[in-house]
Formats: C-alpha cells, structure tokens, sequence
C-alpha cells in the first residue's frame, strides 16, 4: 500500500539521515558527522526543483542519495517507486535519476563528444542502432549536435557541461539531477548550461533537480528548498522563499540583486509586492504605479 | 608604477592557427591603484597579468616596472616575482608541504631569505588573511575550501609584493566565500596601501570595491575607465558576454520610463535612495501634471524590458 | 602552448583510410614494420615508399601535418646517419683529416633514413586515421582471446583510453602549477641534478592530488551513468569487418608478398 501511493512522485523521500563516519589514523570509528537529517523530499513527474544552500548545507550529500551512490543511515528514498537501500534496485535507480556533476572536465569519459554521450546507453546494453538514435536526439537536445565530432579538450566550459547533461540524457532518465553544474563556468557558461536545463524540463519534461548557490538560477523553479545543516530551512515556490529576504540573509543566501533592490526600495517606503525576482518584474511595477 | 607599451603576444607561430592572445596593450597602473580586470574566458586577462610578472615574454612591446624595461638585460625575474605577487585561480591547487606555515614559508625561503625570516614574514602574512597560530602546524589539505584560498593567498603575499594580482580569487566559492574573499581583498589593501588587480568575470564583484575598471575582450583593452562610466557601455558590454551590474539595468529601465534618475550609481543602497527621492518627484509632478490636464507619456515596459534581453537569467 | 602537440594525435577527416576498421590498421601497421625489417635492397624500398604515399594518399592528412610530427625525431635521425656515414669501413670515397665516408656508409646511412622516416610516418599514420578509442576497441576485440588467460582485456582497453583522454588535461596542469609556483619564486631550472629534483616536489605533490581528485570524480562519474565492467556491455561501434575491410587485408597481403619478394631476391 505504501509503494502505490509513491508512485506519483518521481522522487520521495521519507525522514532521511545520513551519517558520515568519520575514522581516526587507525582507522576506527571516531565518530560520525551528520549531513542529512530528517529530510522530506515530494517531487511530481516534470517538476523542476531547486535545492539552495551554502557550502557545507548537505545539498550535494542529497544528490547523492537520488542516484544511489549514497544510501541513507536513515530513513528512505523512493526513485520512482524504487527504494535505493535495495541493492537489486541499483541500477535502475542510476537511469532513471541521472547525475551531472560540478566539474566539466571530471565528467567526460571518451576523447570524441558523440562517443561520450553513448557511454551511458552502451552500459545499459542499449543495441547499437538505437544508441545512434539516442546520441543525436540528446545532442540535438542541448544544441551540441554540430560539435559530435569534437574533442572534449577544445570546448569551453559550458559546452562540456552540455554534453555531459546529453550524455545522462542519452540514457532515458525520468529525473537528472545536477550538482551545482554552473559552480566552475563564467557567466556566460552559466546562462548556456541553465537554458538547456529549462529547455529539457519544458520540452522534454524530465523532472529536475537542480542544486546551485545561485539564486537566479532558481528564479523559473516549480519549487524551492533551502537546506541549512542537514535540514530543509526552508520550502516553497520561488514567490514564497524569496519573499523571506531577511530569513535567506541569515541562511547566508545572496539574493538576487532585483529582489534586494526591491527590498531596499520597499525601506524607503515605496510600495511594492513582495516576492520580486527579476529587474524586469521590479520595472514592471514600478511603471504600474507612475501610471496610478 | 607598471607599464605596458604596444604588448603583443602571439601563439602557435609556425602552424597554421596563429593566435593573438594580446594585441596592442597600452596600459598605466599606479601605486596603490585597485583595479578591477574584466573579460570573459579566453579574452586575454589570464595572459596580460602573466605578462606582469616576467611568467610570459610578450611576442613584442615593452614592460616598465618603475621605469626599468624588465626585457632589459640585468633585470631580475626573482625580483621582479616578488614585486609583483601573482595568485593564480584555485591557488589552493598548488598547496604542497607538510604543515600550512612551511607553505607559506616557500615564497620567501626562494627569495634568499633564511629560515627565521622566512618565518617572520610567513606568520605575518597568515595573520593578515586571517589564519592564526593554530593553522601553523595542521596540514593544509584538511583546510576548508575558503581557509585553503586564504593560506595559498597568504603564500604570495609571504613575499611582500607591492603589487598583488588576483585570478579571479572567487571562483567555485559559495556566495559566502566570495564575500568573505573579496572583503579580505579590500582590506588588505588598506591595511598595505598595495596596488591591487582583481581579475573577475563579474562586474556585481567588483563594482563596488575598485576604483577603475580595465575591461579585456579578444585580446585587447576595450574599456578602461571609473566603473560607473564602464557600466555606461552596458549594451557593448553584453554584446562582449559580459554584463554590467543589475541596478545598472535598473537604473537605465527607469530612466527610459522617463524618471530622473542617475543612472551612474552603483551600490544598492544609493540607487535605493536615488529611485525613491525620483519616483517622489514623478508623483508630486504628475499630481502637477494632472491638475493642468496635460496627458503624461509613458514608455511601455515592454520596450524596456526588451533592452535587457536575458533580464529574467539574472546572470 | 603544452596542449598543441601534434605528433601522433588523430586528424580529423573522412577518408576510406580513417573507415577502416582499427584491427586492420593494427595489424597493417606491424605487418609493414616487418616488412621494412626484411627488404634489402632498392626496388624493396621503393615499393614501400609507393605503398606507404598511396596509404597517405588516400588517408587525406595533409603531407605537410605528416612532416611536422617528424620533427621530433630529427635529432635522432641525424645521429643515426652521421654514425652509419662516417663509422663504417669500406671503399673509401674521400677522406678530411680523420674523417672518412665510405660507399658503406653512404649506403647504409641513406638506407638507415629511409627506414626511420618509413617507419614513423607508417606508425603516426595510423594513430592519424584511427581515434584512440577506436584504437582501444581495436586492441580489445583483436586481443579478447587473452581473456582466456584471465587478462583483463576490457579493463585494460578502459583505462587505456581513460589515460589518452586526461594527458592533455594533467599537461595543462602541470603547466599551471609549475607557473603558479614560478610566482611563488620557485626555479625549475638552474641547479645541480639534486637542486633540480629537490624542485620537482612542489610540483609533483599537487599534481598527484589532482591526478587523484580526477580520478575518484571521474569514478564516481562513470559508476552514476551505470558502469558496470565490459559484462553486458554494447558497443556504438561494434567492429564487423566490411567487404573493404576485407580487399584491405588482401591488398597488405599482397603487397607484403611482392615486396618481400623483391625486396630480398632481385
């Protein structure tokens, strides 16, 4: 009865702890370290999700358990109606969530980018036909299609961040999941690497989990959490959280410069909504209230 | 004083892709300067600070530091290393010694000093990044990422360089980290009186700290001026995959609605002044406006908006 | 800059040379090492040559690209004929003081640099017409009998092509921490043997790091897209022989034959 009414959800998860054991030269138990602590996690088929907090929060500790390379000390996680403690469950769980990872150079296996964005189909004994098929619908996915032929060592760094998302892609995942993926790219990496995002949640409608510092990365999210030492601080939609600027300042949250504006604004008593994100929104309303 | 006269760097020469990495660089840095150097990847920024300190040989042009060529025969390249600190990006990536005091103590023991003076300048140089007696001894791998940066940091200015160059000293740091970086950065500044080059890709960055921006696209100068009348070129900017700061877009939305605003301002809380006392005014004004029964224009929002294509990116 | 080494490093291109399929490259390539081992005389190397620039011919790399990788190995080339040149006995055909060059020593000499130039341009060719991975997957398939012998052929051929993918990326960084310790008013340089050395750890000892933080990222990389060992694995492509894969074989045979042939008895 329980496993029916996961189903919904892509991802669940149920009171998860998760303990780091922390050993002495010896190599004994020294303790433990507590990275996850009673998270509950609800996310819908298609939703695009985003997980903020600041280094050390337990953000990438939760990536982590939704692929099963980590399984919780505690508590449960569902990944489609999978748990990921099952160890039959294993690699079920690692197509359906896929994972992208902070470091572009990291990520990439092959010398040629078409070659790479095959790794995960060939894993998974995908026939070869299809994983042709698979390779240049996902490249043609993330626009990297012209570059098949290249060598990873000569694109930037928002491109290698690209074919990495084609290559979990070419796997047929329900879910990505990605690990702070703009973290090491310059700005305009980062707008590369967060438009394809979009696109594959809005075109193609696999589930995101985006985990990021960056606020404005966050602004198009169906919802938002904000961990702070191992806890969900924080929940809700866009609107919801960043409303609560003076909560997010002491989560050590930087909040993007419209809302702070706005807020600024709002001290010197103008009248405006809470909940801004974006300069065009904050013109928005101010050009609403001159033409009062 | 550093100066660059008609510096070019070529690549590759001898193949077929010859690439110019810096042509033409004329640029002036004064002592005690704090300058802020823009550019995204590969626009040349990393190769001109190399450039600084002898680690590459410009292809052509001169360098002067303090009126002496550094091409000329007899000048020292230790000496000039130690003049001018250069701390590359990640420069936690470079950590190698046993316990966090030796490693800083690497800089000063190449530059002939003996081990007591070494020390001396070592514990000086911890102590202004912040990391106290207890960081001496423990190894600097079991560091945090931000105390990593700050013992590495430490490891150029261990030197006493006149000059500090930074490379982009905020990559891959939450936004914590880059705050508590950055403001390191100002203070260190104050408390040496150095000159100071911040390489980043963010203009929010640096904004608010420098005094003048140099602004690097394909290899050459394309700005350089007062942050404010940088920011001016927000749409060159842009066209450049760089991007002025939000509340210079703010500003500029609301000037183009025809509020009378100054659109130079920088940090939030002056523009937060500026845009009340202006949206003040255009009140009283319209009430104005209106008891004469004059019709007031209005700039549509979508014309704005229009102007700050990737606005909603934030980025 | 470090990461601009041509010698050896695959051109891209399209060319029945670069369709072929990598065990025939392989085995073609040792067969002409062979080969170039047992001709003698003249007519030998001047088939090989015209066999070798119908080979470069086809493969479309330019001639120029070719010549380029052989500027690593002047020196050695030099070498070898200068010591072939002026060391060997022989009919004497003039003499300066104690130097003598014989028609031995001419002969072998020349014959010496043929071989050498043969031998490299043969073996970049194919490293130029065959991406590593191809390479690897060639390695694999043609050496799976050895998986008998418990050798783990798969593996090996993964970490091969592992070890192809980050040597550019760990030169750049070695570039990098070498310039960042340079700053820091280190010098690789000047010294004796043992200064030399005592300078090398602050650059090995981050380069290792790194190598190591590479390594269990790129693990973890490869264990969250489902690797799993070759067990159960398909390929994007699989190596089948094709009908020109086949003339291929026939064609080195041939030429094998011939050249072997004329090489040694006329």
């Amino acid at each position: 009865m329980k496993l029916t009414q996961h189903i919904k959800d892509i991802i669940r998860t149920d009171h998860l702890q998760y303990d780091y054991v922390m050993r002495d030269e010896e190599g004994n138990e020294a303790g433990f370290y507590r990275a996850l602590d009673d998270v509950d996690l609800q996310v819908k088929q298609g939703d695009f999700i985003a997980i903020l907090g600041h280094n050390g929060s337990g953000k990438s500790t939760l990536a982590k358990q939704i692929n099963g390379i980590l399984y919780p000390t505690g508590g449960t996680v569902w990944v489609d109606g999978l748990d990921t403690s099952k160890e039959e469950n294993l690699w079920d769980v690692r197509q359906r969530a896929g994972m992208v990872f902070q470091n572009p150079d990291n990520q990439i296996i092959s010398q040629v980018v078409e070659e790479d964005v095959g790794f995960g189909p060939e894993n998974l004994g995908v026939p070869t036909e299809q994983i042709w098929e698979r390779v240049e619908e996902s490249l043609r996915v993330v626009g990297m299609y012209e570059y098949r032929k290249y060598s990873p060592n000569k694109l930037s760094g928002g491109q290698k961040q690209r074919v990495s998302i084609a290559g979990v892609l070419a796997m047929h995942p329900k879910c990505i999941v990605l690990d702070e993926p703009t973290a090491m790219l310059d700005p305009s990496g980062r707008k590369e690497v967060i438009r394809a995002v979009r696109g594959l949640n809005q075109v193609e409608g696999i589930t995101i989990l985006l985990i990021t510092h960056y606020m404005e990365e966050t602004v198009d999210a169906d919802h938002i959490y904000v961990m702070d030492q191992g806890h969900i601080a924080m929940e809700g939609s866009p609107w919801e959280v960043f409303s609560r600027v003076e909560e997010l300042k002491s989560l050590h949250m930087t909040l993007p410069q419209a809302t702070l504006l706005a807020d600024e604004l709002k001290k010197h008593g103008v009248n405006l909504p809470d909940g801004i994100l974006t300069i065009k929104e904050l013109l928005a309303e101010i050009q609403k209230q001159l033409e009062e | 004083m550093l100066k660059f006269e008609h510096v070019n760097y070529d690549y590759g020469q001898g193949t077929e892709m010859v690439v110019h990495a810096l042509r033409d660089i004329n640029l002036e840095i004064q002592d005690g300067e704090f300058i802020g150097l823009i550019g995204h990847t590969g626009s040349g920024k990393s190769t001109l600070v190399q450039h600084m300190n002898g680690l590459i040989r410009a292809t052509s042009g001169q360098i002067y530091l303090d009126g002496k060529s550094i091409y000329a025969e007899g000048f020292s390249m230790k000496d000039l290393r130690r003049k001018v600190g250069l701390v590359f990006q990640y420069p936690e990536h470079q950590l190698f010694e046993v316990d966090v005091l030796s490693d800083v103590c690497f800089g000063p023991k190449n530059m002939g000093l003996s081990e007591d003076e070494a020390k001396k300048e070592a514990k000086a140089a911890l102590e202004l990044v912040g990391l106290g007696e207890e960081y001496y001894t423990r190894s600097p791998f079991e560091l945090s990422g931000g105390q990593k940066r700050r013992a590495a940091i430490a490891g150029v200015l261990a030197m006493k360089p006149q000059m500090l160059i930074l490379d982009e000293p905020t990559a891959g740091l939450d936004p914590q980290g880059r705050e508590e970086i950055l403001n390191l950065v100002a203070s260190l500044r104050e408390q040496t009186g150095m000159t100071v080059v911040l390489i980043s890709h963010s203009m929010e960055d640096v904004a608010q700290y420098v005094g003048r921006i140099v602004v690097m696209n394909h290899g050459e100068i394309a700005f350089d001026a007062k942050p404010q009348e940088v920011f001016r070129h927000y749409q060159e900017l842009e066209e450049m995959g760089l991007a002025a700061p939000q509340v210079t877009y703010a500003l500029y939305g609301l000037k183009n609605m025809g509020l009378d605003v100054d659109t130079d301002l920088i940090t939030l809380e002056d523009a937060a002044d500026n845009i009340a006392a202006a949206l003040q005014r255009a009140k009283t004004g319209q009430k104005k406006d209106q008891e004469k029964g004059t019709a007031e224009e209005t700039v549509s929002v979508e014309a704005v908006s229009g102007e700050m294509r990737e606005g909603k990116d934030g980025l | 800059m470090i990461r601009d080494i041509t010698l050896g490093q695959y051109y891209q291109t399209d060319s029945v040379i670069h369709r072929l399929d990598p065990r025939v490259k392989l085995a073609g390539t040792v067969l002409f090492l062979i080969d170039l081992f047992l001709i003698q005389n003249v007519w030998g190397y001047l088939i090989a040559t015209a066999a070798l620039a119908t080979v470069i011919h086809l493969s479309r790399v330019p001639f120029g690209y070719i010549i380029r990788g052989l500027k690593s190995i002047m020196i050695l080339l030099m070498i070898t004929v200068v010591f072939n040149l002026f060391l060997t006995e022989g009919t004497v055909i003039f003499k300066v003081w104690i130097i003598q060059v014989t028609w031995e020593g001419l002969r072998t000499a020349v014959f010496m640099a043929w071989r050498l130039i043969m031998l490299i341009i043969g073996t970049s060719l194919m490293t130029f017409t065959t991406t590593p991975n191809q390479l690897t997957d060639g390695m694999e398939k043609g050496l799976r009998p050895l998986k008998y012998l418990k050798v783990p052929v798969h593996e090996v051929a993964m970490m091969m092509s592992i070890a192809l993918r980050f040597i550019p990326i760990l030169l750049e960084e070695t570039d990098k921490i070498m310039k960042a310790q340079q700053a820091r008013g280190a010098d690789f340089e000047s010294g004796n043997l043992f200064d030399k050395a005592k300078a090398l750890v602050p650059l090995l000892v981050p380069l290792f790091i790194s190598a190591f933080r590479r390594a269990n990222d790129l693990a973890l990389a490869m264990e969250a897209r489902c690797y799993r060992g070759g067990e159960g694995r398909t390929k994007m492509n699989p190596l089948i022989y094709s009908r020109t894969d086949k003339v291929a074989y026939l064609l080195i045979f041939a030429f094998m034959a011939v050249d072997i042939f004329v090489g040694r008895f006329f």
